[in-house]
């Protein structure tokens, strides 16, 4: 238990493992979207009310549910390298923000060409609407925080307070559209009690939720592992793979 | 040193909350040696108010409906601006740094710093607004609801407000930075403060929204302090 630890903080072994997870988790990762995409969009029945425009929720409650994991994963990476020090950790937390906020912003566009056809509008002041664009902001001040600092570890301090003291608002979003009810509709897929959403149309969303969860896996990793090459530019174990990389 | 001092009865250390005490009175006679600085945040309100009725017309019915989110956005607003400057001047002479490394606990130092920050901005615009609120022909109703609404606000304001300030203090750039870090935290208090005064103006009751301020206040006046502390240790750091 203790060595794994350890070995999670060196910078050589996480590249090496992070390699050799991204080895099988992206082909995995680009076969499960695959899948899913086709499934929902060519196999599935129409809705009987929105007809064919409902098929965006394949991207858009995929993206929407992880962007808020993310900030969750972003928070708690912060926290670690705060608490415990852990250089790595702050790795994964830089590298979580700019994903996160790539994928805040497609479940926002993605929302606001589904309510076009669907409510007849791009655009509503809406609880959950406008706490989604909050959770943009907030990942977009931890990139810009972090770009501000000349002084790398202690940009990455002051970013992990910041996403500490965001967290505050992540519950409210989460809970939005069930505190106030508005336009957007309540979740409809629950783990406790009767999902409202039918199965055939329930499985290929799942699937689609998995995948972009190994997706943001997938990026997450190649994030820190493009940070971590950075970071380490001056040492020796970055070298002799720059060399060995040459030769191969 | 603490030794030599303390053999001496009358240059105790003070204790905590007298050191706590002792700061807010320096932060406050700081101020009021440069009234202008306390002027501005008024002044601000004022002309901001102003620019209300020109942008959107002077129809006074359409302005009243207008009035409780311009009224909490102009308080929003200056409070922003001024928190920036909370901690930069004991930044750049250094007597913050003196303050981190003395023994006092950073929390207190912290809060006082806060209090006096609004009672300079927070506590002065919510006793004014009543003057502006009649500008735009808000109910008189609704004026009880205004001020308990900013009073209670604003001190959330201060509060989130120096979380960025400290987080951004030791930035060369921090202006446009900090608006950027904490205008996404001010969104709740804004949110139910302006529904506070809404619903003083529709009749009906407002306390339920009050009360969230308050639950808002409580929560970061206990938490706050904390991510402030930390802020300010990275930025005398970095």
């Amino acid at each position: 238990m203790w060595t794994f630890f350890h070995k999670l903080g060196s910078p050589p072994w996480l590249y090496a493992i992070s390699g050799s997870i991204l080895r099988w988790l992206l082909p995995v990762t680009i076969l499960a979207l695959a899948v899913g995409l086709l499934w929902g969009l060519l196999f599935t029945a129409p809705d009987f009310r929105q007809g064919n425009s409902y098929r965006i929720i394949y991207i858009h409650v995929p993206a929407a549910v992880v962007a808020l994991a993310g900030y969750y994963v972003m928070a708690i990476a912060g926290a670690i390298s705060l608490i415990w020090k852990m250089k790595m950790a702050d790795v994964a937390m830089k590298s979580a923000a700019p994903i996160g906020a790539a994928l805040t912003f497609i479940a926002l566009v993605t929302g606001a060409i589904w309510g076009k056809p669907t409510w007849g509008t791009w655009w509503v002041w809406d609880a959950r609407i406008t706490s989604m664009l909050i959770l943009l902001f907030l990942y977009l001040g931890v990139v810009a925080l972090y770009e501000a600092y000349d002084n790398k570890e202690a940009a990455g301090k002051a970013c992990a307070v910041l996403s500490l003291v965001g967290t505050v608002n992540i519950p409210i979003i989460y809970k939005s559209v069930d505190w106030w009810y508005s336009l957007h509709q309540p979740a409809s897929i629950k783990f406790t009690g009767e999902s409202t959403i039918d199965p055939s149309m329930l499985y290929p969303l799942l699937l689609m939720i998995t995948a972009f969860y190994a997706l943001f896996t997938c990026c997450l990793l190649m994030n820190m592992r493009s940070e971590l090459l950075k970071r380490e530019a001056r040492t020796n174990w970055v070298r002799k793979l720059a060399l060995g990389g040459a030769q191969a | 040193m603490a030794r030599t001092a303390g053999s001496d009865p009358e240059r105790q250390p003070p204790g905590a909350l007298a050191f706590c005490l002792r700061l807010l009175r320096r932060q406050l006679v700081l101020a009021v040696r440069r009234p202008i600085e306390i002027g501005n945040p008024l002044l601000f309100f004022a002309m901001v108010v102003a620019l209300f009725p020109l942008g959107l017309g002077p129809a006074p019915d359409k302005l009243a409906g207008f009035a409780p989110g311009i009224l909490w956005i102009i308080a929003l607003l200056s409070n922003l601006l001024t928190s920036d400057a909370v901690f930069r001047g004991d930044f750049e002479d250094g007597s913050l740094e003196q303050l981190l490394l003395s023994p006092q606990p950073l929390y207190l130092s912290v809060l006082a710093y806060i209090a006096a920050h609004w009672l300079m901005t927070g506590l002065l615009l919510a006793l004014v607004s009543p003057l502006f609120a009649v500008m735009l022909n808000l109910p008189g109703g609704a004026l009880g609801a205004l001020v308990l609404s900013l009073l209670l606000g604003s001190a959330v304001l201060s509060l989130v407000g120096c979380i960025g300030a400290a987080l951004t203090v030791g930035l060369k750039r921090g202006g446009m930075l900090i608006s950027l870090l904490i205008l996404p935290l001010y969104m709740p208090v804004l949110i139910f403060g302006s529904a506070a005064v809404q619903a003083a103006v529709n009749g009906s009751a407002a306390g339920p929204y009050l009360a969230i301020l308050g639950a808002m206040l409580c929560l970061a006046v206990a938490l706050a302090p904390l991510a402030i502390a930390a802020g300010l240790r990275i930025s005398i750091d970095a």
